[in-house]
């Protein structure tokens, strides 16, 4: 028995799967950017963004703001549909991806884009700049709050850390990871999009990651798995992980990468390319019939 | 000789006293704490001081983290760390990111003597100075440090501080009011300009009072700031001297010399000869000979200031 409505979760996974036709477009616009990792996220990076983050849209910067921070950068089609759609930016800019003179830029940009806490793009850096932002909202919640939250929960801001797999090869991982523990940063969830494949090929392949439980378990985190694109399963854990207050979490979510697309799935080459014309019209299609399901 | 001073314990008491009076100031460590004396305010101020462990990247992250939350970090370790290990995190989150974090780089130049070549750092400058969006300081002596400790704390946007390990001769008496980005004029002279940072100022004292005995006289340059560059300043000393010689802890290639070899170079072409480590790494000693093994010395800034002189003359000869 999950603790969302049914009507929540039909429309978020409703939601992500038209933010799979933003990407298209997006990527479509400079025949650039990473559909693979962006369909993968999709359900984890809704479930944040529509539900679970207390953000103010017309107050990008308000201090008790929860942080999210997508480490694995590359991903930002994804990140920036949620965030237009969301009213951080006007979805018409969506299709500027990657252009000139555009605010969004290949990999996110603080100064730029409406949202984005930090850069991204080189990987491996949200769990230690998660950490930083989680040490200062420990710092700040001992203080009393200048600004009041929108939302029921009084508290300042949490964090969350959305990875992907191959990025945790990275050392500097381990070592953020480490310090998480250490200052016991229960407002820290980190988020793994397991999808299993990375840039060239099977992430098991590259630098396995097996087991991959035991070894956050081992640094001190708590683990959680899941289904990483259901979203009752999705929320539910988020809000699990909020009651943990000793230690940071992680919510290790089963993907597929190109997820939502047949001919996309589970294949490294949609990593990076962007569609042909025949491709993006069978892409667009399919994604439409599954779109159709979930109207209410 | 001018007095002698710790500089990193002027550091640890100058990170008190910004601690009493910026309650946003964080300090961060990579185990080094009793190295760059920043276990100072550890002991002052235990809940705004974090170890993260002999983990430089993780360092620069997490205070990037703090920064995003309001806080100004101020994040301590060796200057060869920030400008090799952390560089990307570095370029990434505090220039790119334009991220509120001051770089405390202990041990810098060729300080660490003993420690040798590994733990020197005569590159930092020409890696810093490349990255957009980053100040780059250098203060002469343990004044200058304590006065633009503070100013950096309310400096908006990353800062690289270098800080000597060692004790280093005192030059300001306390009315020295450093500004960030503006040179200052240590000595009045009409000869030749001696640009120079850190430790060199002082050696740049000395040269010149060797060089008035043989008459010459040359203007110093304190440059603590590196970057933004004060190019005013520079471009004046060389149209109104003819001459320059440049100063530095540091490789002769990318530094303070290079910067003043940009800048007279476009601006106002004069002889110009750069003191420096000459494009090698140094070794393991004690200080004062590793200064005068790989040439950072009185003599060598004078050697090069009457070159530069002469080289003037025959220019205006011909």
């Amino acid at each position: 028995m999950h603790a969302h409505s049914q009507a929540l979760v039909g429309e978020l996974t409703r939601k992500a799967l038209e933010f799979r036709i933003d990407v298209l477009n997006m990527v479509l616009t400079n025949e650039s950017g990473h559909i693979g990792g962006s369909f993968s996220v999709a359900e984890i990076l809704t479930s944040l963004f529509f539900h679970h983050l207390r953000i103010d849209p017309d107050n990008p910067k308000w201090p008790d703001r929860d942080r999210l921070v997508l480490s694995k950068g590359h991903a930002c089609p994804m990140l920036y549909a949620n965030l237009a759609h969301r009213g951080f930016f006007d979805p018409a800019e969506l299709t500027t991806f990657r252009s000139f003179d555009s605010r969004l830029q290949g990999a996110p940009d603080s100064n730029k884009t409406p949202g984005v806490e930090v850069p991204a793009g080189p990987l491996g850096h949200g769990i230690a700049i998660g950490a930083g932002m989680a040490l200062a909202l420990k710092q700040r919640s001992s203080k009393p709050s200048s600004q009041s939250a929108p939302s029921s929960r009084a508290s300042a801001g949490r964090v969350y850390v959305v990875l992907g797999d191959g990025e945790i090869a990275a050392g500097v991982i381990w070592e953020g990871a480490l310090a998480a523990a250490k200052y016991r940063l229960g407002n820290l969830t980190a988020v793994l999009d397991y999808n299993g494949i990375q840039q060239t090929g099977a992430t098991a392949d590259r630098l396995p990651l097996e087991p991959i439980a035991d070894k956050w378990r081992a640094f001190g985190w708590h683990v959680v798995e899941v289904h990483g694109h259901n979203v009752a399963e999705i929320l539910d854990t988020l809000d699990r992980c909020d009651e943990v207050h000793a230690q940071p979490s992680i919510i290790i979510a089963r993907t597929v990468k190109g997820k939502g697309v047949s001919f996309m799935e589970y294949d490294h080459r949609w990593h990076g390319k962007s569609p042909n014309d025949e491709e993006y019209s069978a892409a667009v299609a399919e994604l439409e019939k599954e779109i159709a399901k979930w109207q209410n | 000789m001018a007095e002698l001073v710790s500089m990193r314990k002027a550091y640890g008491d100058a990170l008190v006293a910004l601690g009493h009076s910026h309650s946003d100031v964080m300090v961060l460590s990579a185990d080094v704490s009793n190295s760059d004396f920043s276990f100072m305010f550890q002991e002052a101020f235990p809940e705004r001081f974090f170890d993260v462990g002999i983990a430089e990247q993780s360092l620069v992250d997490v205070a990037v983290g703090l920064a995003n939350g309001g806080y100004i970090p101020f994040a301590n370790t060796f200057a060869a760390f920030f400008a090799s290990r952390a560089l990307e995190m570095v370029r990434t989150h505090l220039c790119y990111g334009n991220a509120n974090v001051k770089l405390m780089a202990a041990y810098s130049g060729l300080s660490p003597s003993f420690d040798g070549p590994t733990h020197h750092c005569i590159t930092d400058l020409a890696i810093m100075r490349a990255l957009p969006r980053m100040t780059v300081i250098v203060p002469a002596d343990t004044v200058s440090l304590t006065k633009l400790l503070p100013a950096v704390a309310d400096y908006e946007g990353p800062v690289y501080f270098r800080i000597n390990r060692n004790e280093v001769p005192v030059i300001y008496g306390d009315d020295f009011k450093p500004v960030i980005g503006k040179a200052h004029q240590v000595r009045q002279g009409a000869d030749v300009t001696i640009v120079a940072c850190g430790l060199m100022v002082s050696k740049a004292i000395e040269a010149a009072a060797t060089l008035e005995t043989s008459g010459i006289s040359a203007r110093i340059l304190d440059i603590h700031t590196v970057k933004p560059f004060d190019r005013e300043a520079v471009i004046e000393a060389a149209r109104e001297t003819g001459a320059m010689v440049t100063a530095e802890e540091h490789s002769i290639i990318g530094g303070l010399g290079s910067a003043v070899a940009e800048v007279t170079g476009e601006e106002c072409p004069v002889p110009l000869r750069r003191v420096g480590v000459n494009d090698r790494f140094a070794e393991t000693g004690p200080y004062e000979a590793i200064l005068q093994g790989y040439g950072l010395t009185t003599q060598a800034i004078a050697d090069a200031a009457t070159s530069v002189v002469k080289a003037k003359g025959a220019g205006a000869a011909r």
